[in-house]
């Protein structure tokens, strides 16, 4: 196989319904009730993509944000018995609606001589990052945003060498109001 | 530490049942195995069937006190216990109470809470735990109960603190009935049952489950009423839901009012009288020509408290290709799930029922019937074409032969209990059932096993009926230890065993669709089952010639005994018609 030439149009994979979705789930504070949940993903198979749980500011209940790939009628699916669950309240598919998605991601990176360094912090400051530690020959970056803005960042640090990432997963809001702003596409 | 409890609540407690007589309150907080069994009875348990161990000592020693106000029922395993506690809900529609030690206890139960959590029956297992400080040591009959369960439930516990043990059995009985019912289990850590509660709380009350008593939307009510004016060649296609929400005298005004047909599915057998004329049999795999043909051509399928099982659809594509579908569930997450219906509507059963019917009478429908004609000409046609039958021999018992027998010897008025396999369809297609729950099967699970045991809870449920249990040689075999428990407690089992040699289903398979490679299905090599009743002090009958099966039938069933009859019945017979899995059902195979 030489290398080719593709335009991105032409996709030669066969045609898929499978989509992303983000998924929030408001559920009990209580030992157990977060497996109820990741059960009914796994018990199909599905992979969770990420999840993150959190206190609310209502005492005793958790919100716990969901993102996994998946065709729609599964995931309606799993939303509807989902909220069948006892120690559930509410169950929203997110990505249904105006949102805003964020997540954070620490990563480990070698900056070894004073060029690297400052290409690194030409990096962060283009993603409005933060640097929160660093020795001799490496750095700790901290960057929060969307999925992609988040991966892109990573990317353009392979080249520096990346030893380690560590990522929250992805929480997620609806808007306040319904349209989908221009800051979306900023981050 | 935990022995300390224990003694202290033993001796403080030596007579609990006279505290009450004297209406004085005890001094010292009860135990939790006391507060468990009080919190049962509160909730209306006066049967529980189960099996002891060391987790749940404690709780057996406050049953043994509360023996006047609870009779507990004790099982040869565990698996018996839960399947008799479902034929007791089934039979009663009230809550089902099963007790199991922890270990191997809890894992013999699994396959009854799953049966129930298939069947939406209420249940209420408890289930004994190591005590707490020794949960996730993989101590003795250790096992994570709660993580073995979860996905067979519609809620469980693992009690952590005593003071909410009464609040926790409260809400279980509340979940186990409300909405679509279901299994619930209680996992109680042994030192829980010991503590004393000192001060009993409540749950947390953002986390009481309400069932969202929504209020029925009125313009699909009158959608609903309009499409039954319109539709042409309309159908009733009516489930376990009926049954659960006992709302078949609602389903019959309905019908009869509409002159519309009904099939129910193998879940919803019973909430439909099966002798009435608009009724056209049971739908799906081993349902009726008629059914399946009107189904196919229907242009308008209400479906009611069913889930397209894929055991009724068969192919999904050519179900009811050309209808409009109007789906009543009372769990949304059943609703659009196989089959996307143009109107929805999410309530129980009788609850819709009770809002169409009086939505209706504002219509003018005489003129209905009329415009159906051609409809109900195309019907009996179907109906008249191919009737359930079989062909009767003269040297051998045909199993049809034993439910139609079954069937005129009861008067058609017993409850019936399957197990799984052959036998469950001929009897679904044989015994014409006069109301709800008199049909007692393990739909979903499909668990051989079920049938005897689910009888013996059935019957005690049950005293005035008369509770028969069919079942096949194999599944016999898998819980006949029971029977010697309804001896024990002279509970009036009977027992009908559709003795084939095989396990005829599986057979049955192989033979169509696996070239006749009897794999693993040969039964022929079986106990004497006449010898093994007698040896367990039941009374033993058997039936070889045709001439002999009304005479068994009578002499087992006309007495209070424990009877199991054996009924030797031609060995490969085949049960018709048949959908293939997956097929269309047009293209059924009829003999």
């Amino acid at each position: 196989m030489g290398r080719h030439f593709f335009p991105p149009t032409t996709d030669h994979r066969p045609p898929t319904t499978e989509m992303r979705h983000t998924i929030s789930i408001l559920l009990a504070n209580e030992a157990g009730e977060l497996s109820r949940v990741v059960g009914l993903f796994s018990a199909r198979g599905y992979n969770i993509e990420t999840i993150s749980v959190g206190k609310t500011i209502l005492p005793n209940f958790s919100r716990c944000t969901i993102v996994t790939e998946g065709d729609e009628k599964t995931v309606d699916q799993i939303i509807k018995q989902c909220s069948r669950l006892a120690r559930v309240r509410e169950v929203k598919a997110v990505t249904t609606l105006p949102h805003i998605e964020r997540e954070m991601g620490l990563v480990d990176v070698n900056a070894k001589t004073p060029t690297e360094r400052q290409d690194i912090l030409n990096i962060v400051d283009i993603f409005r990052a933060k640097v929160v530690d660093m020795s001799h020959d490496k750095m700790i970056l901290e960057i929060s945003g969307n999925k992609d803005k988040v991966d892109t960042m990573i990317e353009l640090l392979k080249p520096f060498g990346v030893n380690e990432t560590a990522r929250t997963g992805c929480v997620a809001i609806n808007r306040l109001s319904p349209f989908e702003p221009i800051e979306n596409n900023r981050d | 530490m935990e022995v300390q409890n224990m003694k202290t609540a033993t001796e403080t407690y030596s007579k609990p049942i006279a505290f009450e007589s004297q209406n004085i309150q005890p001094q010292v907080a009860p135990r939790g195995a006391e507060v468990l069994v009080r919190a049962l009875i509160k909730n209306g348990v006066d049967t529980i069937f189960g099996l002891p161990g060391g987790a749940v000592l404690h709780i057996y020693d406050e049953i043994w006190r509360y023996r006047d106000q609870v009779t507990h029922y004790l099982v040869r395993h565990e698996q018996g216990a839960v399947h008799a506690a479902e034929g007791y809900a089934k039979a009663t529609g009230k809550v089902g109470v099963a007790l199991v030690t922890s270990g191997p206890g809890a894992t013999n139960a699994v396959t009854g809470i799953a049966d129930a959590f298939l069947d939406s029956v209420p249940l209420v297992v408890i289930t004994g735990q190591v005590p707490s400080p020794l949960i996730g040591t993989d101590a003795f009959q250790e096992v994570d109960t709660f993580g073995i369960t979860l996905p067979v439930v519609k809620h469980s516990y693992l009690v952590k603190d005593v003071n909410y043990l009464e609040a926790i059995v409260d809400e279980a009985f509340h979940l186990a009935q409300s909405g679509k019912p279901g299994p619930v289990v209680i996992d109680v850590p042994k030192d829980i049952t010991a503590h004393l509660c000192e001060n009993p709380k409540k749950l947390h009350e953002d986390f009481l489950f309400e069932e969202k008593e929504k209020n029925l939307d009125e313009s699909t009510i009158e959608k609903i009423c309009e499409k039954f004016l319109s539709a042409k060649q309309p159908i009733f296609y009516i489930g376990g839901g009926v049954v659960t929400a006992d709302a078949s005298a609602e389903m019959l005004q309905l019908a009869e009012k509409l002159q519309i047909p009904v099939t129910p599915t193998l879940m919803g057998l019973g909430g439909f009288p099966s002798a009435h004329d608009l009724c056209l049999g049971m739908l799906g795999m081993h349902g009726t020509y008629a059914s399946n043909m009107a189904v196919a051509e229907s242009d308008l399928l209400i479906a009611i408290g069913v889930r397209f099982d894929d055991r009724v659809t068969g192919k999904l594509a050519t179900f009811a290709p050309n209808a409009e579908v109007i789906h009543i569930d009372i769990a949304a997450s059943n609703i659009g799930k196989i089959r996307k219906p143009q109107i929805p509507l999410q309530a129980d059963a009788k609850t819709a029922l009770l809002a169409i019917l009086k939505k209706l009478e504002t219509y003018e429908f005489d003129s209905m019937t009329a415009k159906r004609g051609e409809w109900w000409h195309r019907i009996n046609n179907w109906r008249n074409s191919v009737p359930l039958s079989c062909e009767y021999s003269e040297n051998e018992i045909k199993p049809q032969q034993v439910i139609e027998e079954l069937h005129r010897v009861t008067n058609g008025d017993a409850i019936v209990v399957t197990d799984v396999g052959q036998h469950q369809m001929w009897a679904a297609q044989f015994y014409p059932l006069k109301r709800s729950r008199q049909w007692l099967t393990s739909g979903g699970l499909g668990t051989m096993g079920f049938g005897l045991p689910a009888a013996m809870g059935a019957a005690l449920g049950c005293p005035k009926d008369l509770v028969v249990a069919v079942v096949g040689d194999g599944g016999f075999q898998m819980t006949n230890q029971e029977i010697i428990t309804a001896i024990q407690y002279k509970i009036p089992l009977k027992v009908i065993i559709m003795n084939n040699g095989y396990l005829g289903m599986v057979r049955q398979w192989q033979e169509m669709f696996y070239d006749r490679a009897y794999s693993e299905v040969d039964l022929s090599i079986s106990p004497d089952f006449v010898k093994l009743a007698e040896a367990y002090g039941a009374l033993g009958l058997r039936a070889t010639k045709p001439g002999e099966l009304r005479e068994v039938l009578e002499a087992g069933l006309n007495n209070d005994k424990v009877a199991i009859i054996d009924v030797v019945v031609s060995k490969e017979e085949n049960v018709f018609p048949i959908v293939p899995a997956g097929g269309n059902s047009r293209d059924m195979i009829l003999k």
